[in-house]
């Protein structure tokens, strides 16, 4: 085909790293998405805070029983903010995607990038390494700050705080990231299998918080059978040194995880390059 | 260039597009043509590889849309339905469909002021007026200097100052020589724009001529004749190229012959008239007329019973 139009422009080649550039320009421009962050953000510290700073205060006057719970889950009051965190940043990852379609800004971003899944991957990556370099320093500073303030307070026998030295306790905070980065990971999946915002959001919270309790509707030995391959069980074991009940080793949980976000996002990109935009 | 070659495309049970072919050559400004829920829409989706036709193909270039390396280098599209998040500036949105093609910032700010959206590029889109919007489409479609322009009902929402802006646009970037497709439903701004049009009614084919020679087809040549001896006229005139109807009593209206051949066999015969007038359909009127055929064919095919507009989901 011969080109008669007098064009001056130089335009370079659609490519995978131009593309992810361009999610990177999408997701830090729009204002609800710095919101949804920082609200993941102060979650994580502002609970880890909130919590330790009640049990230091209050440590004389909790019950025997209330002692001994926190004794034997010493990360807890560190990481307490994760699980919600869980539950705002898989709902970013969805906004993410669902917010492209209903906007309607997805026909541009497949106008420019007709293949499509580069989009999906640019996306994904952009998003991953975004999440993992604000909630890594995160759960940090809700770890080292909580430490801090529990170490204030003197108890007759022990100590209420735990050093990061101590066995399991560098992976669970560190890993509390990862599952938070993968939990990002399996929102978007989600969000672009869905399309819509509402759908998406009501299928990630049925999976992640509402699929636990239904199991225990279920008979114990069945129950017992299934919950440490449940997406949220599998997520959770990764974040904590004291795992309760019937779950798998916290790696191997944390690679099911990652499996189940794999599957999302397999399935997105299926029916990303099939469906009419 | 952009050829189409037998496309055919259903949402569900409905016919949106059936096989229709088309070329549109550079140089040009095509005009991209029928009523509301025709499959214009759904045509230029088709060209950019948003929805898959069920069958037929359509290259743009030579090539699909989807196998050029820079495609918007190759098809700058403005697309109806809204693509713009609401949540973005308009800076930002152009940014990030510039950055997947390695495009630089001045570009995009060059487009901006091309466009005339200098003074709100860093409010949010959501707040825009459906002109502003409009014209961000322009931009994001000239944005990759690309060899083909496809605009999809461009002058909706514009004031008449932007209409003519348009009007303007189009014509210069055909005489640049790039393939020019914009899409209306209203004729007689297409008679105004487009050398070349496309007319397409309930999906299929309509016409693909010069603008003046679809203008000279489908107008109508009728004459009005006041004459107290009409039904003598009428049987005078009468024949197999010649369409008399009754207007009203002493009034008819002749079709097949031009005021001068009536009023010159009227004298010949020594008819009486009191008033010989030249009707000219409107543009419009013409457009509604060829349209509103292809209705009623397409009624009656039983592939495309289903009545009603149809509308991408």
């Amino acid at each position: 085909m011969s080109s008669t139009a007098a064009r001056r422009l130089e335009v370079g080649n659609v490519t995978q790293a131009r593309v992810a550039r361009s999610e990177w320009t999408k997701l830090h421009s729009l204002r609800s998405t710095r919101w949804a962050m920082a609200v993941t953000l102060l979650l994580i510290i502002g609970f880890a805070l909130i919590f330790s700073g009640v049990v230091a205060a209050r440590w004389p006057n909790l019950s025997p029983e209330d002692q001994l719970r926190f004794l034997t889950h010493p990360l807890r009051a560190s990481l307490v903010g994760v699980n919600l965190a869980e539950l705002s940043i898989g709902v970013l990852g969805v906004l993410v995607i669902s917010g492209e379609y209903t906007t309607g800004v997805i026909r541009s971003s497949f106008c420019a990038v007709p293949n499509r899944l580069p989009v999906l991957w640019g996306k994904a990556m952009v998003f991953a390494a975004t999440t993992f370099v604000l909630t890594l320093p995160a759960v940090l500073i809700a770890f080292f700050a909580s430490q801090a303030i529990l170490a204030s307070r003197h108890i007759p026998i022990g100590h209420l705080q735990i050093a990061f030295s101590q066995p399991g306790v560098p992976r669970a905070v560190i890993g509390a990231a990862l599952v938070l980065t993968v939990m990002g990971l399996f929102g978007l999946g989600i969000g672009a299998i869905v399309r819509h915002t509402a759908g998406a959001i009501v299928t990630l919270v049925a999976i992640i918080f509402v699929l636990p309790p239904l199991l225990g509707l279920l008979p114990t030995d069945w129950a017992n059978a299934i919950n440490p391959y449940l997406p949220s069980s599998a997520a959770d074991v990764l974040w904590t040194i004291t795992p309760e009940g019937h779950t798998l080793a916290p790696w191997a949980g944390f690679a099911l995880f990652c499996g189940y976000a794999a599957l999302s996002l397999a399935i997105a990109a299926v029916l990303l390059v099939r469906r009419d935009t | 260039m952009i050829e189409a070659v037998g496309l055919t495309k259903r949402y569900g049970e409905k016919v949106a597009v059936h096989d229709l072919s088309f070329t549109v050559r550079p140089g040009v400004v095509t005009g991209f043509l029928g009523p509301n829920g025709s499959g214009k829409s759904t045509t230029m989706r088709l060209i950019v590889g948003l929805d898959a036709p069920q069958s037929g193909h359509v290259t743009v270039g030579g090539r699909r849309y989807r196998d050029h390396a820079a495609p918007l280098h190759e098809v700058g599209t403005l697309l109806e339905a809204r693509s713009v998040h609401t949540g973005r500036s308009a800076y930002n949105h152009l940014l990030a469909l510039a950055q997947t093609h390695g495009i630089g910032r001045r570009r995009v700010e060059e487009m901006i002021d091309m466009v005339g959206l200098g003074e709100v590029a860093r409010k949010r889109a959501g707040q825009f007026s459906l002109g502003m919007g409009q014209r961000l489409g322009i931009a994001a479609a000239l944005l990759g200097d690309p060899e083909t322009v496809m605009l999809d009902e461009p002058v909706n929402g514009l004031d008449p100052e932007g209409i003519q802006w348009v009007r303007n646009l189009l014509r210069r970037l055909a005489a640049e020589g790039r393939t020019v497709f914009v899409s209306s439903h209203l004729m007689s701004e297409m008679a105004l724009t487009a050398e070349h049009l496309i007319v397409i009614g309930r999906g299929e084919l309509i016409a693909d001529m010069a603008t003046a020679e679809f203008v000279r087809r489908a107008s109508k040549r009728a004459v009005l004749v006041r004459s107290p001896q009409a039904q003598a006229l009428a049987d005078l005139v009468a024949g197999p190229d010649v369409t008399v109807t009754a207007v009203a009593a002493g009034l008819i209206e002749i079709v097949g012959l031009s005021s001068e051949q009536v009023g010159e066999q009227a004298a010949a015969n020594q008819i009486v008239l009191h008033e010989l007038t030249p009707q000219t359909a409107t543009l419009e009127e013409a457009f509604m007329e060829l349209t509103h055929d292809a209705v009623e064919f397409q009624a009656a095919a039983p592939a495309l019973a289903a009545s009603g507009q149809v509308t991408p989901p």
